[in-house]
């Protein structure tokens, strides 16, 4: 089990340095003066103007810069924001709980209703049940989540009141950000309905971010479920006088998650992305809203540093899901 | 007379002949018609693509013309609506069914030119990984991972930022975005194909790099690649309009789907038409050309039939 | 009173139209005895006994006069009650070994879980008796094996873990379903042995599902020849095989090379089974008999007492008495 880690660790390495590549190319590819862009002024004093190339190291030639870009990185310097003066990284750690709360929220609600979707409709396969999966999952999965989110906050919050439109919880209460998972502050604050305000914060958002990963796993998991119920040893293990429940969830979904959980990996990138439009829409103080405004802002350092930061994550996510995998499929646990 | 009594004999064997060799046309037909709801796909999209055709033609009203009057009127079956104006109009009183109809050109361009922008470049680079397994597959693939660790969208945002938005600029995007799955697709097809024995034999019988390339394995990789030719499209179309809602994509006022739902935001309390109605566009052609997308998959390649 | 007795059973896939799978079959297995079920492919077999281990799922269905295993009527048996006994009373191996166990869970684990589910046996107890189990069915390092996957086991090793796994509710009845089909031949010989010899060690009927005529020979002391879902031919060992009265048991045994020295090429019997929608009218295997008369075209035969065995034809062969 360790040298399968390690072989996949390996792997990680050219892939990060590539990401690196990228995002240094990010900034050198932009059309124009970059600190003309970067100043947001034309005509730049010229004195101010190679000052500004000195600091920003363009002066140099490209592969010294990549060096020094490396070098910054290894030291964990990640820059600071053009607008705030805040380095990249302290305002990357205090909005990151922000979205790993929303992402857990979002993925929790998702795996557990398409799991329990997906089996059902395997089980009942060709039922109303099953083709009203199957037609609402995909739906889901077609699913321009920006305009799904805005639909929510008009029925939910607009038209019945039941949630609020907007944020991570009410200002009515002064919560200490402890952990920065608002759910869990909110406990810790000790003040009454903190708790129950954050959740429905939540509600709404991880719904929206949920849906499309929700409609893959469901089709996911009733295909290899479908699959999974025609092996021979489902019919040894019926033979063998167990239960349907044991057969089904312990010999069956056992097996059937296996193609699931990789897509589950998969989906976890492209809630990242679902994040940046779900964050926008709710007004959720996350990376996905951070590097959006960056955007807007020309705030090229936090454009350039948290897309890194997301890639590192998004590779570091899908590695623990490949161990995940290992540690679930005994054959390739054991490959070679 | 004769005649008559020798058609009916001809025609019975023409109709043996072409149950027992369908053309390969007529088979697709009859294995994709068998699903319902590819063919109900197929022809809401057929609907779209004639609008988008025939925009000008078809759309009540210029889409940009300021109605002054008539500021976000309701459609016609809700109070205070005007036959004048079907879905109503939007906060500076423009129709908005011929935005939508005008959007669904934009959004058939954007998905159209950046699948072609992505396929061609995708396949040749998948061919050549396929091809040259030691020389240039790894550096390609590993270039591949690298694009495939950042989620699509953010990818387009990221490129997006760097050349700034626009229609243009989004297309491209999307194509470099898309580039990746072609590639792995018609690498994973040409490996599955070079160890098949016709390959073997064509390469026996002295064929060229670029003919066996093109000519030999190439055809028989088409049926994936197809199939992802239109999921890509469907997800090109919902990616330029996730752009246009952040405001990175097509720029107002082009009546772009996304980018009308991102100034529609606002009236979110007011005039719900003018929120839902774009987005519910988007929904519906993506979902019919998924709709499509698997029927391709199950008539072109049964073994596919469990992959997504 | 034998163990297994079954009269008259008919499986069919659909509703009373569809032809049944299996036709009005009987068959009846004594405590410690060996029967062997032969016949082609497609002639039932499996499914004769998928319908007595109550594995024929929708739109399977399953009807009998009889069929009672050890004094319970195993047609009037709840789900539940049915799972008391299947599994620990009957059980089966199959014919694959390779995708016959689950590749997610230790060959201890599927062991275990049914010495859990039949005999309670839990932990440190289980175990024990897992591994007693994988001794007897003469496992090379057992104890090792325990914690072992199935990907790790070769054909053979894997079919000797079904084989533990069968025989670890110690039942009455165990049914083998062609289980050395898909081994090397040099496991098949190993396989069929350790099987007889479990077999007389613990006093199990055996029903064993084959299509190797010489393994019947060698073991069995029943013998029921099926076609196209009903039981052509019902005999002792040595008897059919020296006085085959069915023309079909007949051309199996003419297909067997030892029967058949010195021939230029083996005995075939042209033509398959009939299928759905060509099933003849009179004997089944009219179509394809060396020996077929206008009656049998017209009607169908009953089983019925020869010479030497149950037979169904109406014009047996071999009839002479020596």
């Amino acid at each position: 089990m360790l040298s399968f880690i390690a072989r996949r660790l390996g792997l990680l390495i050219p892939t990060f340095f590539g990401i690196t590549l990228l995002t240094f190319a990010l900034i050198r590819l932009i059309p124009g003066d970059p600190v003309e862009v970067m100043m947001g002024e034309r005509r730049l004093d010229p004195e101010l103007h190679a000052q500004a190339m000195e600091r920003l190291g363009l002066n140099k030639p490209l592969p010294a810069q990549y060096l020094d870009y490396i070098g910054k990185l290894a030291q964990g310097d990640l820059g600071e924001s053009l607008r705030s003066r805040e380095s990249v990284w302290s305002e990357f750690t205090t909005l990151f709980p922000a979205t790993v709360e929303l992402a857990f929220a979002a993925l929790l609600f998702a795996g557990i209703v398409g799991l329990l979707a997906g089996v059902i409709a395997a089980l009942k396969r060709g039922s109303l049940f099953d083709h009203g999966v199957m037609g609402i999952s995909l739906a889901g999965y077609s699913m321009p989540i920006f305009w799904w989110g805005l639909i929510l906050i008009m029925f939910f919050s607009v038209s019945l009141g039941w949630t609020p439109v907007s944020g991570r919880n009410g200002v009515l209460f002064d919560v200490e950000p402890v952990t920065g998972f608002m759910l869990i502050d909110t406990l810790l604050s000790g003040e009454d309905g903190a708790f129950l305000d954050a959740v429905q914060h939540l509600i709404l958002p991880a719904i929206v971010l949920g849906t499309i990963p929700l409609a893959v796993i469901a089709r996911m998991t009733r295909s290899s479920m479908l699959e999974v119920l025609r092996e021979d040893y489902i019919r040894t293990a019926r033979a063998k006088g167990l239960s349907p429940a044991r057969v089904v969830f312990i010999h069956g979904l056992r097996n059937a998650l296996i193609p699931v959980l990789t897509v589950f990996g998969l989906q976890i990138g492209a809630l990242l992305a679902g994040a940046v439009l779900t964050e926008t829409i709710f007004s959720w103080p996350g990376i996905g809203k951070w590097l959006i405004e960056a955007i807007g802002a020309r705030d090229y350092p936090v454009v350039q540093n948290g897309i890194l930061l997301i890639a590192c994550l998004v590779i570091l996510v899908n590695f623990v899901v490949d161990i995940l995998y290992g540690l679930a499929n005994p054959r390739i646990r054991h490959q070679r | 007379m004769t005649d008559s009594t020798v058609t009916p004999v001809a025609a019975a064997n023409a109709v043996d002949q072409s149950l027992l060799y369908p053309s390969p046309y007529k088979e697709f037909w009859h294995a994709f018609s068998r699903n319902k709801g590819a063919v109900a796909g197929l022809a809401f999209m057929c609907l779209i693509v004639l609008c988008a055709l025939f925009a000008p033609w078809v759309a009540p009203h210029n889409p940009s013309e300021q109605y002054r009057d008539f500021l976000l009127t309701p459609p016609v079956w809700l109070d205070g609506g005007t036959w004048r104006f079907v879905l109503g109009t939007d906060e500076l009183g423009r129709d908005l069914l011929s935005r939508l109809i005008q959007g669904a050109r934009l959004s058939l361009l954007i998905g159209l030119s950046s699948v072609v922008l992505s396929l061609i470049p995708g396949v040749l680079m998948g061919l050549l990984a396929g091809f040259f397994p030691r020389l240039l597959g790894p550096s390609i693939m590993r270039l591949m991972d690298v694009m495939l660790a950042l989620p699509s969208l953010l990818l387009a945002v990221a490129i997006v930022a760097i050349l700034g938005p626009g229609l243009i600029n989004t297309v491209i995007a999307i194509a470099i975005v898309s580039l990746p799955s072609y590639v792995r697709l018609t690498r994973a097809a040409v490996i599955g194909e070079l160890d098949r024995d016709y390959v073997t034999a064509a390469r026996l019988a002295g064929a060229s790099l670029p003919r066996l390339m093109f000519v030999t394995v190439l055809p028989n990789c088409m049926a994936p690649l197809i199939v992802q030719a239109t999921l890509s499209f469907s997800s090109a179309i919902l990616d330029a309009a996730a752009l246009g809602f952040l405001g990175l994509g097509v720029q107002p006022p082009t009546p772009e789907w996304g980018t009308m739902l991102a100034s529609a935001r606002d009236y979110i309390e007011r005039a719900w038409w003018v929120v839902s109605l774009p987005g519910l566009t988007i929904l519906l052609s993506v979902l019919a050309i998924n709709l499509m997308g698997d029927g391709l998959r199950d008539a072109l390649d049964p073994k596919l039939k469990n992959a997504a | 009173m034998p163990l297994l007795q079954i009269n008259n059973l008919n499986v069919r896939f659909g509703d009373a139209s569809a032809v049944p799978v299996v036709d009005g079959l009987d068959l009846s297995v004594d405590a410690g005895e060996i029967l062997a079920i032969v016949g082609e492919s497609g002639s039932g077999k499996s499914v004769t006994m998928m319908a007595l281990m109550g594995l024929i799922d929708a739109p399977g269905r399953i009807s009998a006069d009889a069929m009672t295993f050890n004094g319970l009527d195993m047609l009037s048996l709840s789900r539940r009650q049915r799972r008391k006994v299947v599994g620990k009373d009957i059980a089966m191996i199959f014919q694959d070994p390779m995708t016959a166990l689950n590749p997610s869970y230790t060959v201890g684990y599927q062991i275990e879980e049914v010495l859990h589910q039949h005999l309670g046996l839990k932990g440190r107890a289980a175990r024990q008796r897992a591994l007693e189990l994988l001794q007897k069915v003469e496992i090379p390092a057992a104890e090792s094996r325990l914690d072992a996957y199935p990907h790790q086991l070769s054909g053979g090793m894997s079919q000797r873990v079904a084989i533990a796994m069968a025989i670890a509710g110690e039942p009455r009845l165990l049914i083998a379903d062609e289980p050395t089909t898909a081994l090397d031949v040099t496991i098949q010989a190993q396989i069929m042995e350790l099987l007889v010899n479990l077999q007389q060690a613990h006093d199990m009927a055996l029903i064993l599902i084959t299509h190797d005529l010489a393994v019947v020979a060698e073991t069995a002391r029943k013998v029921c020849v099926m076609y196209a879902g009903q039981a052509v031919e019902l005999g002792q060992v040595p008897t059919l095989f020296e006085h085959p009265a069915h023309p079909y048991s007949e051309a199996l045994l003419a297909a067997i090379p030892e029967h058949s020295l010195g021939a230029e090429r083996l005995a075939t019997l042209p033509g398959i089974v009939p299928g759905r929608y060509d099933r003849p009218q009179g004997c089944l295997l009219s179509p394809r008999c060396p020996y077929v008369q206008d009656h049998c075209r017209a009607q169908r035969p009953a089983l019925e007492a020869q010479a030497h065995s149950l037979v169904r034809c109406f014009y047996p062969l071999n009839q002479e008495v020596a």
